[in-house]
């Protein structure tokens, strides 16, 4: 037994000096091996009385499970030891950019048609797309705009014979939908339109997006209404909006909606009405039974406002400087 | 239309201040674009008499003058204007006043002599009145009277933007209706003393096309003075509304223009041959214009002549040789009425817009021609003397406008106003603006005015009684609607996921003009015909684009010349191709174009920089097509375009149809459009590209998968696909997972050849795979490559 006790302490002291994982091993090995000093006791065994045999295995048990106990915190020990090392030794500067793709981004004009597309979405009305070079039936006459109209004049339009044309606006898409749908119709047609001028504040290319409501009641508080909201919603403010008696062949009655801008001037936004009788009866729908209401706005318009862009030529000259900064 | 405020308040004059008074206008529809004010910001200047003008003792351009402002002093005042004389009445800025620019006006000394004010010009009193020297004011000018009251210069311009329905606006008695409409004022006409006839003489007047002139009224006047000035208030109220003054004749009749909306023309009766004649062009005869320019009048355009030939274009423009000058001594004014639809487009389609042909050919109250005539008359033999003959009057009453007879229906403006507005009221607005009306239980019978040519159904005359009632005064109501779900096919590719992909790898949208400039686009696609503008902003913006190439690259090039090294753009639109069976001759298809150029990354600490080719786009493309589910479909094939590098082209295919092109940009494409190294391009039809497969859920194997890498070496010219098409097609089902992950040439490979590398994953559903079954699956696909392809495997 006093033999036991020494080989323990013995075993104890080199674990407490042993410094790798490799050391602990052999040290396991010499002690609690095969053939280790701890387990050679147990052939003593073979040697003791009966009555002696219980108490020396408890106490050979002991001494084992003292030294493992030992091992294995040592193991931990140093194990821990050795991670954080590793882990000192693998310390970044997460500061460091990471391995991106720099996001691009769409055009503003695009996200101020989405936007408007979301808006009026969310009410049920569907995306229209047209062709941009037209016909004078689908651009002019179904909106009521006869071949002399002094409102032709004000269009600056882009003719390529008196038949065809660059679109002056996306109205043909309207007339185009109703041609072939029956009311109840909800649309709106975003896309490219043209005019023949160009300056400071015109470009011979722009956005619009129109929108068209025909069923049984349709009326102009309700255009009032649904215009008021979209204002609203997309300059996310409660603008001082304001709706003013203008002209349009194709509406009847038709306005002009003005927002205040910041410097407490009107700006002009939107353009709307009740569509004409007329146009409702050239593409076969009954203005007695049906009636409706169409709004049309310009994109540039919107989103310089939004965005504060000042110059209009910019939506169309693609600087990467200038785009980069709508994400 | 620029009128004069204050002749407007000679009109009518409701207690409304300027600003009230713009509002009301702008929110009645017709919108106030700007109100200036008719000078500038002066005081202290008075009426003054030059009664002494001495020339100055050491200056040759100076005069020394005394100057009676109506004090118990004359007034020593030193000038350099040429025009200063004695006797003359003038406009004396006195010591203290204070002149447009803060400008104070002090004792002065001018070469030694001693000068208490200044004689002003109209620009140093900032009115907008080209003349040389100071202003000479009428010789009954009141003196000592303040000059902004004596000339009214309290008083504004206002301009307003009139819509193409509104002709009635287009003259003071018009705009005064309306305001005084708007305010319940009652509106004050201006009075004169009526003409008759001293004399006998006249011109016989023959309308032969009574349809397009059903009245015209002519009269002669004898014995007219063109020298005597026209009044100064004449001036004024014109130069308010815009207009020069000319001559006296000329200012009269651009007076009553202004004043009831009336076109008027005065011939020099002594160039006129014969009877008067209205009618139709005959196509050939040519005219010269009072600009001096000769026109050849089409056939279908009214004109004015005499026995000699056309000497006006009807409610258009004068002709030169007829008009009123100098010498004239004896006119013949002319007052008609000129049917819109004669009038229409006429004057546009030669190149003339006037204030005639805008107000006729808008509509010009048909009942008003006797009434202008007799007032200018009556200016005329005021101004310039005179004697008047008796009016000739030719017209036809059945061809006159007449006042419209409408039916409102309660139930109907209801109806579209979605507001209730009371009896009362919708009688009294239809009322105000002159129109007869019967108020029956459910309906209104209108009358409408002969001026109101935009009056002509039921929806316009709900609009007035809105318009005047106020839209801001109707609600704002949510719009009631069925509830109608739209379609939505899961399998269509909206654009948007389309865009979000590319804009997620980097790409900047941008937006081209759909114009391009046809020598940059002939030197992507030589010989192809574009649709041309006629008259387009400039050459370089005439030719619709037959791709996105022409815009894209110019985009690159525009932006690499201003340091940015990596440029990844697309955009979306349409081309335009001609094609004779197409509707318009053009087919209109939706693009989606991508271009990159310069690095793939931009400089990092971490990533290799290198500059982007073909694969770069290539993946991109493949990224978008991925969105399809069905990438079987899609197919790349070696090409050859104009613009691209033939050894680096490929067409896109899905289903064997070609539906776009990728490829590198020809080198010799660089320098035209500024391009500064390797430009990688696409394009590709969006219809054929936005439709996906649903996806089809296939069980997943529980079986481990097993991979094995082949490496064969094939000819240069295999390509890419096709071995891979095969492999797939010999490993059947058990082929999970193909993947091309090397290509190599060189040391251990035969010249002209190369070396592919690839992953073959197999897998069964149903068993885990033997070895046997995997050798004999991979010794299959070798053989069949050996056999199509002649490959070996690499030692």
């Amino acid at each position: 037994m006093q033999q036991l006790t020494e080989i323990v302490e013995q075993a104890l002291e080199v674990i407490a000096k042993a410094s790798d994982l490799k050391t602990l091993d052999d040290i396991r090995v010499d002690y609690l091996g095969k053939k280790g000093k701890i387990t050679d006791m147990m052939k003593l065994m073979g040697s003791l009385s009966p009555a002696e045999k219980p108490a020396f295995g408890q106490a050979v048990n002991k001494a084992k499970q003292a030294v493992q106990k030992e091992l294995s915190e040592r193991i931990e020990g140093l194990k821990s030891a050795e991670l954080e090392a590793q882990l000192i030794a693998e310390q970044i500067d997460v500061t460091l950019p990471g391995r991106t793709i720099e996001l691009g981004g769409l055009h503003p004009v695009t996200r101020t048609i989405e936007r408007i597309e979301t808006f009026f979405g969310e009410l049920g009305f569907s995306v229209k797309n047209g062709p941009e070079i037209e016909d004078d039936f689908h651009n002019f006459d179904a909106l009521n705009i006869s071949e002399h109209h002094p409102a032709r004049a004000d269009h600056d339009t882009f003719y390529f014979n008196p038949k065809v044309m660059l679109r002056t606006q996306t109205s043909g898409v309207q007339i185009r939908t109703m041609e072939h749908e029956k009311p109840p119709l909800r649309i709106i047609s975003p896309g490219r339109v043209y005019r023949n001028d160009y300056d400071q504040t015109h470009t011979p290319m722009f956005h619009q997006v129109e929108g068209l409501l025909v069923d049984e009641k349709v009326n102009f508080a309700e255009l009032k209404g649904i215009l008021h909201d979209f204002l609203r919603n997309f300059f996310e403010e409660d603008l001082e909006v304001r709706f003013r008696p203008s002209y349009f062949p194709f509406t009847e009655p038709s306005a002009e909606v003005d927002v205040m801008g910041k410097n407490g001037k009107w700006l002009e936004v939107l353009g709307c009405g009740m569509v004409h009788p007329n146009v409702l009866r050239s593409v076969g729908i009954d203005p007695e039974k049906y009636s409706g209401f169409a709004f049309g706005m310009g994109v540039e318009r919107l989103t310089m406002l939004r965005y504060g862009v000042n110059d209009l030529r910019a939506f169309f000259e693609n600087d990467l400087r200038f785009l980069k900064q709508f994400k | 239309m620029k009128f004069s405020e204050s002749w407007l308040r000679e009109w009518v004059n409701p207690s409304v201040s300027r600003d009230e008074l713009s509002h009301q206008i702008t929110m009645a529809g017709l919108e106030v674009d700007g109100v200036d004010a008719v000078a500038g910001e002066f005081s202290g200047v008075i009426v003054g008499e030059v009664v002494e003008c001495g020339q100055h003792p050491d200056a040759d351009k100076l005069r020394v003058t005394k100057i009676n402002v109506g004090a118990d002093e004359l007034i020593d005042i030193v000038c350099g204007a040429p025009n200063c004389r004695l006797g003359l009445k003038v406009a004396v800025a006195m010591v203290g006043a204070v002149l447009p620019g803060d400008f104070k006006i002090k004792k002065a000394k001018l070469r030694g002599q001693p000068s208490f004010g200044m004689l002003c010009s109209y620009g140093e009193l900032g009115i907008d009145i080209e003349s040389d020297g100071i202003i000479e004011l009428p010789t009954d000018a009141p003196i000592g009277k303040d000059v902004r009251e004596y000339l009214d210069l309290n008083d504004a311009v206002i301009d307003v933007d009139l819509t193409a329905n509104r002709a009635d606006c287009l003259g003071m008695a018009g705009l005064a209706r309306e305001v005084g409409v708007l305010n319940r004022e009652a509106v004050t006409e201006p009075t004169w003393d009526a003409v008759t006839a001293t004399i006998d003489d006249k011109v016989a007047i023959n309308v032969i096309d009574a349809q397009a002139c059903p009245r015209y009224l002519g009269r002669v006047v004898k014995n007219v003075n063109l020298a005597a000035p026209t009044p100064l208030w004449m001036q004024e109220k014109l130069r308010r509304s815009g207009i020069r003054s000319i001559d006296p004749i000329v200012d009269i009749t651009n007076y009553v223009l202004i004043e009831y909306g009336q076109p008027m023309h005065a011939f020099d009766l002594a160039t006129l041959t014969g009877a008067i004649q209205v009618r139709l062009s005959d196509g050939v005869e040519k005219l010269t214009l009072l600009d001096g320019n000769e026109v050849t009048v089409p056939d279908d355009t009214l004109v004015i002549a005499d026995d000699s030939g056309s000497i006006a274009l009807a409610g258009v423009f004068g002709g030169e040789k007829t008009g009123v000058t100098e010498k004239t001594q004896d006119i013949l004014l002319e007052c008609a009425f000129f049917a819109p639809l004669a009038i229409m487009g006429k004057s546009r389609r030669l190149g003339l817009h006037t204030d005639a042909s805008h107000r006729f050919e808008r509509g010009v109250d048909p009942e008003l021609q006797h009434k202008v005539m007799d007032r200018a008359t009556r200016l005329v033999l005021d101004i310039c003397g005179g004697e008047a003959g008796p009016v000739e009057e030719a017209v036809t009453e059945a061809n006159l406008p007449k006042p419209v007879n409408l039916t409102l229906r309660r139930s109907k403006l209801d109806k579209i106003l979605g507001h209730h507005i009371p009896d009362t009221d919708v009688t009294e607005i239809l009322e105000r603006l002159g129109f007869a009306v019967t108020a029956n239980a459910e309906t209104w019978d209108v009358v409408t005015a002969t001026y109101r040519f935009d009056m002509a159904i039921e929806e316009d005359l709900i609009e007035e009684v809105a318009r005047i009632y106020g839209y801001n005064n109707i609600p704002n109501i949510a719009p009631v609607a069925s509830l109608t779900m739209s379609d939505h096919k899961e399998a269509d590719i909206s654009l948007r996921k389309v865009r979000n992909v590319l804009v997620a790898r980097g790409f900047q949208e941008a937006v081209t003009y759909s114009f391009v400039d046809p020598k940059q686009q002939n030197l992507i696609h030589p010989d192809a015909p574009a649709m041309i503008l006629p008259n387009p902003i400039s050459v370089e913006m005439s030719a619709m684009r037959l791709s996105m190439f022409t815009g894209l690259l110019t985009s690159v090039g525009y932006n690499q010349s201003r340091q940015q090294g990596r440029v990844r753009l697309f955009e979306t639109g349409l081309r335009f191709v001609p094609d004779a069976k197409a509707d318009s001759g053009v087919r209109q298809e939706a693009m989606i174009g991508a271009v990159i150029s310069g690095v793939q990354n931009d400089e990092h600490w971490s990533m290799d920089s290198k500059t982007v080719d073909f694969f770069d786009l290539k993946g991109d493309l493949e990224s978008i097509i991925g969105l399809t589910v069905s990438t079987s479909e899609f197919t790349f094939r070696s090409a050859t375009h104009s613009a691209l590098h033939p050894g680096q082209c490929a067409e896109i295919l899905r289903n064997n149809q070609v539906i776009g092109i990728i490829g590198a940009v020809h080198p010799s494409l660089e320098k035209p459009f500024g391009l500064n190294g390797k430009t990688i391009i696409f394009e590709l039809e969006l219809d054929a590209l936005l439709h996906a497969s649903l996806p089809l859920a296939q069980t997943v194997s529980k079986f481990p998968a097993n991979r094995r890498d082949i490496a064969v070496v094939v000819e240069e010219e295999v390509s890419a696909t096709n071995v891979m098409n095969l492999i797939r097609k010999v490993g059947e089902n058990q082929l999970v997972g193909l993947n091309l992950f090397d290509v190599y040439r060189g040391k251990g490979v035969e010249a002209g050849k190369k070396s592919l590398a690839i992953a073959l994953t197999l897998q069964d559903i149903t068993r885990t795979l033997e070895e046997k079954d995997i050798t004999e699956t991979v010794d299959s696909v070798v053989s069949a490559l050996k056999t199509e392809f002649n490959a070996s495997l690499r030692d």
